[in-house]
């Protein structure tokens, strides 16, 4: 499973999210996703300013193994995203919820974090089988 | 239910992740996949690919059978335990296994085949169907498991490790063999580095795992041997060619022996009509951009599409991607297509590595 952490909201798309000071989100894949992916190679980031709808394909992450889409937890627009992964794309698997972070957005309409997972309905969807 | 090798718990107890690999749980990895590559690359690690067929060819006619069966010729094989890199051909010239041929005996009548998992159930059908007609009897080897040792340290541990075969191993050439009671030592490998692939009784094969654990050989998962091989430039058996690809369209011509002229073999007839025919070719890629080439990503040249990856991954040694691919003749630059965007590759001649260090060649197609 990995870790969990209860502060953080999770789409079954095993991305987190996590709701800043300032009412811009930052988005990250969990630990039991980059587990499940393996050494990260390569990351494939938006690019600021996208505009972006609630599940929509956010970029792309790719281990040695396989690429797996990332897609965006709630809609809004790509305020900031981690260059650092460009070199250093093993920050995903060393520090998935915090270096490792992937993009920031701005809602465009808070309540749709009501409708992601909190950490323990999330752990019980990891837990249900082979997600 | 998955098939499981004899080592399982002992994967378990080393944190291997598991995966389905057809149809048997195997080990893709034990941690990381980069640093079981990397321990091949520099020191000398192991992977059970117990999973692999052996397939013994015995009787009077041994010989004769296997000049028949397959496209390389086994009369190349001078002394007892030499090894021979073949495809297995149909009518057509379609291969339909790459496996590695052995003679065990002076007088010819023992040959033992080392053939692909996925291809084992279909590999004994087309074998039994041909044999038929030949005095020669084909058995699976029973209860024997397979473990390779690969890496730059690995003769050096391998003989401390089996200090009575020392001397043996260390004088052992690439591409041969010898035996020792149930026991069967190869100098062969699917990494580019030196190395052994040992088949071992069932009843022994934990207790020489954990000797080689206990000597610091490190567990190194599918997902590291299929970098190492890609990089050493081998091809993969239904990811890089199958029945309906002929060796010249895969890199494979060197194992074809079209001389003697006067020995027949299945898929002869059509490849004397394919060898001068404008056959596309397997070739090696490199993408200096920042993405990941895999396989079915297709390729184009001046707009056109002229072929499609049929490998592709990560180079931990060269720390960019690399593919193979298999394309139609063009000249000047061409391009990959990955998610919607052309990125320019170069066309090289495999292997991109061997023995640790870069060598592939840039190649005019």
């Amino acid at each position: 499973m990995g870790m969990i952490p209860a502060e953080l909201k999770y789409a079954k798309t095993h991305e987190w999210v996590r709701t800043e000071d300032d009412g811009t989100v930052t988005v990250g894949i969990t630990d039991h996703a980059q587990h499940a992916l393996g050494d990260i190679v390569y990351v494939d980031l938006p690019e600021v300013g996208d505009t972006l709808k609630a599940g929509q394909e956010a970029g792309v992450v790719e281990s040695v193994k396989a690429a797996s889409d990332i897609y965006a937890p709630i809609s809004g627009e790509v305020i900031a995203v981690n260059d650092e992964l460009a070199d250093n794309p093993e920050m995903i698997n060393n520090d998935p919820y915090t270096g490792g972070w992937i993009f920031k957005l701005k809602p465009l309409d808070v309540n749709e974090l009501d409708d992601i997972q909190d950490s323990d309905v999330y752990k019980e969807w990891c837990e249900s089988g082979d997600h | 239910m998955l098939k499981r090798t004899t080592l399982y718990e002992k994967h378990q107890a080393s944190g291997a992740k598991l995966v389905d690999f057809s149809g048997w749980e195997m080990p893709i990895h034990y941690g990381s996949q980069l640093e079981e590559h990397d321990v091949v690359r520099k020191d000398v690690g192991m992977f059970d690919i117990s999973h692999i067929t052996s397939l013994d060819v015995t009787g009077k006619d041994a010989r004769v059978f296997l000049r028949y069966l397959l496209a390389n010729d086994v009369e190349k094989l001078t002394n007892v335990g030499q090894a021979l890199y073949t495809g297995m051909l149909d009518e057509t010239g379609g291969i339909l296994d790459d496996l590695i041929v052995y003679r065990m005996q002076e007088d010819n009548t023992f040959y033992r085949l080392i053939v692909n998992c996925a291809t084992r159930s279909k590999d004994c059908a087309w074998i039994n169907q041909h044999s038929a007609q030949f005095a020669v009897q084909i058995s699976e080897q029973a209860n024997v498991s397979m473990l390779a040792i690969q890496g730059p340290n690995a003769r050096e541990k391998l003989s401390q490790v089996m200090p009575k075969l020392a001397e043996k191993i260390e004088k052992l050439a690439y591409f041969h063999s010898f035996t020792d009671g149930d026991w069967m030592i190869c100098a062969t490998g699917y990494t580019g580095e030196d190395g052994f692939e040992v088949i071992i009784p069932d009843a022994e094969i934990e207790a020489y795992w954990d000797h080689l654990l206990a000597s610091d050989v490190k567990p190194c998962g599918l997902g590291a041997r299929d970098t190492l091989r890609l990089e050493a430039g081998m091809n993969l058996y239904g990811t890089d060619m199958d029945e309906s690809i002929n060796p010249y369209e895969a890199n494979m011509a060197w194992t074809v022996a079209l001389k003697p002229v006067d020995r027949n073999f299945v898929g002869r007839n059509a490849l004397e009509g394919l060898i001068d025919a404008d056959n596309r070719k397997l070739v090696g890629i490199i993408l200096d951009a920042k993405a990941i080439l895999r396989s079915h990503q297709q390729v184009f040249h001046d707009g056109k599409n002229v072929g499609e990856i049929t490998s592709g991954s990560f180079s931990p040694t060269l720390q960019k991607s690399i593919g193979l691919a298999r394309v139609n003749s063009f000249n000047g630059s061409c391009e990959v297509e990955i998610r919607g965007k052309r990125l320019p590759i170069s066309i090289v001649k495999p292997p991109f590595v061997r023995k640790g260090k870069i060598v592939y060649q840039s190649l005019e197609i």
